[in-house]
């Protein structure tokens, strides 16, 4: 049987600062060293100071996951020299003393299968090192410290994953939970990362590390359990090891530095004393925490008799969710909630299109009630929505300016039929004689008022007048 | 001008204009001219303290607001960070570092209106007790040149001792700011762990170390405690003490007091000076009015190895960040890749700074931490429940500061064990965090005699009592220089 399991790091750029100083946690707007302070990069005599707001966020997803949260957690050093750490040890946290950790001993549960969370813990995420020419031989290496002491919250799985693809529709469900908590946005590009560790029936377990995107880990997956697979057919032992993935030849390369032999001779950070976190303050963090997005889905199927799917989708995204919630009433949830999933979520399908979108709930309860009352058609409400997104302009304002009121007087329709009755002679003989091809003749009225003929009255008009 | 002053004496000379601030710092600037080139207790001095002193005269001749301090003039510690001055922690490594930002200490001092006239001479990193590991060259003792001063705090005691200045800073990680207060014959607090912030103070051993106060009587340290002492939101480690007057009732006296002499501290190693002082000392407490019964400690005999092997581990991870990569010395990295080149910068690190580098690597690996590193973590804990039994007993725990008087240059620097056990009265302290004093006893042979005074957690302001009862019952010879 595979066996995979998962070491996942999320930074917290929701925080306002680092982890134990001022500068900003979301240091991606910064010009190369401009985010940097005495502390981050660890200038002789500073001190770390502990941002309290981290750890609490931290308890927070480990209270999502469902894990055992101790009262009080501490902060080890782990010793190793690398350029981008500029103190050359990192402040982390270690669970062999006992729980010290934020959490430990969780679970997700992944379709009907258990996956269990072994640890979470607070730790500074390093510097980037960028090789000029983007290649490891370039003669000159540039470091950037805007990175280095971004709070980083690391999730260890148990070996518990059984496929590539229940690892992806894990690391799908863990991205929503950790968006939905307001404590990450996975949707920034290096804020969530993932390295896995694969073993089959009788072999060795191999770390595989390097890996730039949850799509890549799938693959790197797969092309793993294969070559163990046919390593072990030919009787070749499975090493214990850590191999990298080459992103470029898409395969798993062995490690030519010896990681997993590298003595990081951990020991207890005592310039941070030990973080006490009680239970006022776990209740308050219980309480505050935002709906579960399982209890969501489950509220807006019972109560408003949504189809699951739909409201699985809604629930499960924080921007959708939260348009859906302040724009439903008891009478239009159903409506609103299709629209979002028919026609909102294919227009602002990523992140970015939601952070561009100025589309607002009003504007949604606006169209739907337009679209109840005839005053738009669908077709028209497609087209307004785009506008909607790109202007944020008022719904009256843009169905005037862009002229999409539904057209429904019976005597402008009656003249168009006519008119087109006139020019589309076989199509006329064609629906008398074969009554399933009328949507052409409907099509063309349609086209003529931009689609903002009423289609039932239009097809009412149309089989009338075929009859004459 | 008399520069052999306190710092009380000499507020009050400046209030009621026997001097002015000026004329005050002109002078002690003459004599760090005058001796420092014999003493070598400077590495640097702030070439604005005049300007300093003219703008303190000018506040108090305004009527204007001013601190405490009334321009008292104070060296630090060269370990100890002031914007836009050197830090060297005398290291050739940092010798053209430049700290962009003031340690809490400093901070607190300048907002009290003092001078501060240089920074001072230590052991490379803190790491010694003699100076004689200053890549600078070493510190002499003022009360003879040809002994060493003590250390690691050496450049700031012999400051001191010289009339340099008023008060120094120091730091204490095993005993550098009492050892050297001792063999100096200066006053040396090393207070109770968390109680003055250590921002700013650049790390040798973090979890045990502490800055203190070096001054020429005890009230002068308690004046200087009132400062520094106290919370701040750049040290977490830092602990509220209401903030305490140590100066207030400071002459109550220690009648019916209960002194422990430490038996382990006062029995083998003793020179018979120190011997003799330390029987003497009892008696004079007696004679307060305390009673002085022994105490045994029984772990106290582990208490240097553990230290060696807890302050080894904390200084290989603390000074890891030396890798010449974000400020240091010109070193071309052309040629190099980067194991190879942080490898080469690191050899500009001095004899005891490596030494303690490798040993910190060591102690605390994989397969030899439960031998070490953990073991000296149990040695202190378990010296830490035995001072606390001890306190239920006892108000102070008493010892000479160091087992032997200053010794001559070259004498035990080639000899590192022996040295190491120098530390033997005085890492006790910092293992337990617990504040503890030297307060100058006697001259023997021209050379001076500590003795400590211990006290329980966050009793500073008793302990200061204590140690002026001591002070009061002395009466001590002027530095010959
Ligand atoms: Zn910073």
């Amino acid at each position: 049987m595979t066996k995979i399991g998962l070491e996942i790091h999320c930074q917290l750029t929701k925080l306002e600062s680092k982890l134990f100083c001022s500068c900003k946690a979301n240091y991606r707007e910064f010009e190369p060293n401009h985010n940097i302070c005495p502390i981050c990069i660890g200038l002789p005599g500073s001190l770390p100071r502990l941002n309290r707001k981290a750890v609490e966020s931290a308890t927070s997803i480990a209270m999502a996951l469902s894990c055992e949260t101790p009262e009080k957690i501490a902060f080890f050093r782990k010793n190793y020299f690398y350029p981008d750490s500029p103190k050359n040890f990192q402040i982390t946290q270690l669970n062999v003393y006992g729980n010290m950790s934020v959490g430990g001993e969780g679970y997700v549960n992944v379709e009907d299968k258990k996956i269990k969370i072994r640890r979470i813990q607070l730790e500074e995420d390093p510097g980037r090192i960028i090789y000029e020419g983007a290649s490891e031989r370039t003669k000159i290496t540039l470091v950037d410290y805007n990175r280095a002491g971004t709070p980083l919250v690391e999730i260890v799985t148990d070996p518990d994953f059984e496929s590539p693809r229940q690892v992806r529709v894990f690391l799908n469900i863990l991205s929503d939970l950790l968006e939905n908590l307001g404590v990450a946005e996975p949707g920034l590009e290096g804020a969530m990362r993932a390295d896995g560790n694969v073993s089959i029936e009788g072999g060795n377990k191999v770390e595989i590390k390097n890996i730039g995107s949850f799509h890549d880990l799938e693959k790197a997956l797969h092309f793993e359990i294969t070559r163990q697979q046919s390593l072990f057919e030919r009787d070749i032992e499975i090493a214990q090891e850590t191999r990298h993935w080459d992103d470029r030849r898409k395969i798993t390369v062995s490690s030519r530095s010896k990681e997993e032999d590298q003595d990081y001779r951990y020991f207890l950070e005592n310039d941070i004393p030990w973080v006490k976190i009680d239970q006022s303050t776990r209740d308050a963090l219980k309480e505050n925490m935002p709906e579960s997005i399982s209890s969501k889905k489950e509220r807006y199927v019972e109560k408003f008799d949504i189809a699951p799917q739909v409201a699985g989708i809604i629930a499960s995204d924080r921007y959708y969710s939260k348009l859906f919630e302040n724009a439903y009433s008891e009478h239009n949830a159903k409506d609103i909630a299709n629209l979002l999933t028919t026609d909102v979520i294919g227009f602002i399908d990523t992140k970015e299109k939601q952070q561009n979108s100025k589309i607002t709930s009003k504007h949604l309860s606006d169209l739907i009630d337009a679209i109840n009352s005839k005053t738009i058609t669908r077709n028209s409400a497609k087209i307004a929505l785009q506008e909607i997104m790109k202007s944020g302009n008022d719904m009256k304002d843009i169905l005037q300016e862009m002229d999409l009121g539904q057209v429904s007087d019976s005597s402008e329709i009656d003249t168009l039929i006519s008119q087109i009755f006139k020019d589309e002679k076989q199509a006329v003989i064609d629906a008398k004689e074969r009554p399933e091809t009328i949507n052409f003749l409907v099509g063309k009225v349609m086209q003529k008022t931009k689609g903002k003929a009423d289609p039932v009255k239009t097809l009412e008009l149309i089989k009338s007048k075929l009859n004459q | 001008m008399n520069l052999n002053t306190s710092i009380l004496k000499y507020i009050e000379d400046v209030k009621s204009g026997t001097f002015t601030v000026e004329e005050f710092t002109a002078a002690t600037l003459q004599r760090i001219k005058d001796v420092d080139g014999d003493v070598h207790a400077y590495l640097s001095l702030n070439d604005s303290a005049i300007n300093d002193a003219k703008i303190i005269d000018k506040k108090i001749s305004s009527g204007e607001k001013i601190g405490r301090g009334y321009g008292f003039p104070i060296s630090i510690k060269d370990n100890i960070c002031i914007t836009g001055t050197k830090t060297t922690c005398a290291s050739k490594i940092l010798e053209n570092f430049i700290a962009p930002y003031t340690s809490t200490v400093v901070n607190r001092l300048q907002n009290e209106d003092v001078v501060i006239t240089g920074k001072t001479n230590l052991d490379e990193f803190a790491m010694g007790l003699t100076t004689e590991f200053s890549a600078f060259g070493p510190t002499k003792n003022p009360w003879n040149l040809k002994y060493v001063p003590g250390g690691s705090s050496g450049g700031s005691a012999a400051s001191v001792a010289a009339n340099e200045c008023l008060a120094s800073l120091g730091s204490d990680t095993g005993g550098s700011v009492r050892n050297p207060a001792s063999f100096c014959s200066v006053v040396g607090l090393k207070p109770t762990y968390g109680l003055i912030s250590r921002y700013g103070l650049i790390s040798y051993a973090n979890s045990i170390e502490q800055i203190g106060p070096m001054t020429k009587t005890v009230k002068d340290s308690a004046f200087l405690l009132n400062i520094i002492a106290g919370q701040d939101a750049n040290d977490d480690t830092t602990i509220n003490n209401n903030n305490v007057n140590y100066l207030e009732n400071i002459e109550d006296g220690i009648e019916d007091k209960r002194i422990g002499i430490i038996k382990e501290m006062t029995i083998d190693g003793l020179s018979s000076e120190v011997a003799t002082a330390t029987k003497d000392a009892i008696k004079d407490f007696e004679s307060l009015g305390a009673s002085c019964d022994e105490v045994t400690l029984p772990t106290i005999p582990y208490t240097v190895a553990a230290y060696y092997t807890i302050t080894s581990t904390e200084a290989g991870s603390n000074l890891a960040r030396y890798d010449n990569i974000r400020y240091g010395y010109e070193l071309e990295s052309e040629g190099y890749e980067y194991n190879s080149y942080i490898s080469k910068s690191r050899t500009k690190f001095g004899p005891e700074v490596t030494r303690r580098i490798i040993l910190g690597g060591f102690v605390p690996s994989a397969g030899y931490a439960g031998k070490y590193f953990l073991k000296a973590l149990k040695v202190k804990s378990k010296l830490t429940s035995e001072v606390n039994k001890a306190f239920e007993n006892f108000d102070y725990l008493i010892a000479p500061t160091t087992p032997v008087q200053p010794f001559r240059f070259g004498e035990k620097i080639d000899d590192p064990v022996t040295l190491m056990l120098l530390d033997y009265n005085t890492v006790t302290a910092n293992l337990t965090g617990k504040p503890a004093i030297s307060v100058p006893y006697r001259v023997v042979n021209g050379l001076p005699i500590g003795m400590q005074i211990m006290g329980n957690s966050l009793e500073e302001k008793s302990l200061l009592q204590s140690a002026y009862a001591l002070e009061s019952k002395t009466n001590l010879p002027a530095v010959p220089l």
